[in-house]
């Protein structure tokens, strides 16, 4: 067993860039001499070489596949073809979307050590060790993998930079096995807006969440979201009870507050989902009642409090 | 026509908690026990299910656990759920995903759904694998984060939506039988009326050995997982910088924090 094999991800023809911070992953893994390999699945794989080629990869290995988007069955039946030629020592795949559908089932066929959600990797003794979050991330746990001799972890994105530089790793195409899938995918539905709202160009962003207890609560915020001249958000939980439209939620399969520069957050305990969408924001300050929430823990200010009482007062500034 | 929903009895840590003395996880004693979340939303889903259909739907709810796991299993009798099914064996503890997965297969083998529901992800682990490495077991077609579902009784496939990022979805026609990972969102989860709550307090837990699974104590434990818990610790967060007084203060502070940033934004 020899090398890191890092599945790359793509969708309706764009790379996902958390593939390249797959590769930055691997460098913390690799033995000196050791390979890393970039897969890339596809209709025209090829496609992605030039956006792969960044240093650190000394191959891209392109798999073309009958299926143009992600497919569990697909992906399971080439990447388990490919595993099986290669037998690559870690296997790193992105902790997302598609790696939900695909990557537990991949690793209970082949027998693979396993590890989600997974932030950093390292060799401890020769063995690889994993740490992801327990318990709503209150704690970090250290995993690793007794009497496995190939290991797939999926990686959290955000948690590794991608490489800067580029370079010019040979490619070579790999022929997956045909196959007939069982999911057929009909068709992309983007979700209307709901409002007129640029969620991505906000600045100033005030977002509320499960902690404002009850739906009675939510004008009080939108009235001072708009008296401070803050754009109103929301957590997840707040959107899909229908208390503000989904384009109003931050996170990971919500909006990004891209252009966001300052953030509070009120009553948002910090779910990872939602932290996906913000923690990149300069100045976030936290209002919760739960001193212990993990939003304290991206936060730059905090205040451990009753969020209606915080609100009510600081009315009264604007 | 059958649906099996897997639910966990997740757990969330009370205040001060403490890591337990092999250092590879917290004392229990700090454990505040309840139905995961997303489960909640996959039982909903099946008993909608059930609710709209022409001809019988049974749904069962099936728990991997001791028998705290039983007020878990409780709260889906009480809201609709037909039967409730708890597997445990001293030889389950230490178990990872993958090994549990293994079990709600051989349930799901003897039960014989047309459907497997399981949460998207836990909210205590958060392993996001359970369902699909049921489904891995079965040999069957599967999907994760279901975000909407349409399904006929007997149905030889179902559609459902899958919610990708950014406010995306992609619809999906999948075989049966099949495991599907349910997503927050995808219903309003019912409460269970006092009357349910009385009822499903009288009902049966039907509670199954290893044995009853046709498993052997090598499939579960640490000797059937996939990985091995090392050491848990409390990690040294960078922790926010706490604005401290009443709440006039603080209010003061925040407010201040919020003109600063505007005279540089303006």
């Amino acid at each position: 067993m020899s090398g890191i094999l890092v599945v790359a991800e793509q969708r309706r023809g764009e790379l996902r860039p958390v593939s390249l911070e797959l590769a930055s992953a691997a460098q913390g893994l690799r033995r000196p001499g050791e390979q890393v390999a970039v897969a890339i699945l596809g209709h025209a794989p090829q496609a992605f070489v030039e956006r792969l080629s960044v240093a650190g990869v000394d191959e891209i290995v392109t798999v073309q596949v009958a299926q143009a988007e992600f497919d569990p069955d697909t992906f399971e039946s080439a990447l388990g073809a490919l595993i099986a030629a290669r037998t690559p020592e870690v296997i790193l795949v992105a902790h997302s979307v598609d790696s939900f559908g695909f990557a537990a089932a991949l690793a209970t066929r082949l027998g693979l050590g396993f590890a989600t959600d997974v932030f950093s990797a390292e060799r401890i003794d020769g063995g690889i060790v994993a740490t992801r979050g327990g318990y709503g991330q209150k704690v970090n746990v250290e995993v690793d993998f007794p009497g496995r001799s190939m290991v797939l972890l999926a990686i959290r994105g955000n948690a590794f930079k991608p490489p800067e530089r580029a370079a010019a790793p040979r490619v070579t195409a790999f022929d997956a096995p045909p196959l007939q899938s069982r999911a057929a995918a009909r068709e992309f539905i983007e979700l209307s807006a709901g409002d007129d709202l640029d969620m991505a160009a906000a600045e100033f962003i005030l977002t509320i969440g499960r902690g404002i207890g009850e739906q009675a609560k939510v004008p009080q915020f939108r009235e001072l979201a708009d008296a401070m001249g803050a754009t109103l958000g929301c957590s997840r939980p707040i959107a899909d009870a229908g208390w503000l439209p989904k384009s109003r939620q931050i996170g990971q399969s919500g909006k990004t507050a891209s252009a966001c520069k300052l953030y509070i957050a009120m009553g948002v305990s910090g779910a990872i989902q939602h932290l996906a969408g913000m923690k990149h924001v300069s100045t976030i300050v936290a209002v919760n009642s739960d001193a212990k929430a993990s939003i304290f823990g991206v936060a730059k200010y905090g205040i451990v409090g009753d969020i209606i009482e915080i609100a009510d007062e600081l009315r009264r500034h604007f | 026509m059958k649906i099996l929903v897997a639910v966990k009895q997740v757990v969330a840590l009370d205040e001060d908690f403490k890591i337990r003395g092999d250092g590879r996880d917290i004392d229990a004693d700090f454990f505040i026990r309840d139905l995961n979340e997303w489960d909640d939303f996959s039982l909903e889903e099946a008993v909608k299910i059930k609710e709209a259909a022409a001809t019988p739907v049974e749904v069962v709810a099936v728990s991997v656990g001791p028998a705290d796991a039983d007020e878990s299993l409780r709260k889906c009798l009480a809201k609709g759920a037909d039967r409730a099914i708890r597997v445990w064996d001293a030889a389950i503890e230490g178990s990872d995903s993958i090994a549990i997965a293994r079990v709600l297969a051989a349930v799901a083998q003897r039960e014989a759904p047309q459907l497997l529901f399981a949460g998207v992800q836990s909210s205590d682990q958060s392993f996001a694998s359970t369902g699909i490495a049921a489904a891995a077991f079965l040999g069957w077609p599967h999907a994760a984060v279901v975000s909407s579902l349409t399904c006929s009784p007997g149905a030889e496939s179902a559609v459902f939506r899958r919610e990708l990022e950014g406010g995306l979805l992609q619809e999906v026609d999948i075989q049966c039988p099949a495991v599907l990972t349910i997503q927050l969102g995808i219903n309003t989860p019912r409460y269970a009326s006092l009357r349910s709550i009385k009822q499903a307090a009288a009902k049966p837990i039907e509670v199954w050995s290893l044995a009853d699974a046709e498993l052997r104590a090598a499939d579960v434990g640490e000797a059937g997982s996939l990985s091995r818990v090392r050491r848990m610790y409390i990690p040294d967060k960078g922790r926010a910088q706490l604005i401290d007084g009443d709440v006039a203060q603080q209010a003061r502070r925040l407010a201040e924090i919020i003109r600063e940033f505007k005279g540089t934004a303006a």
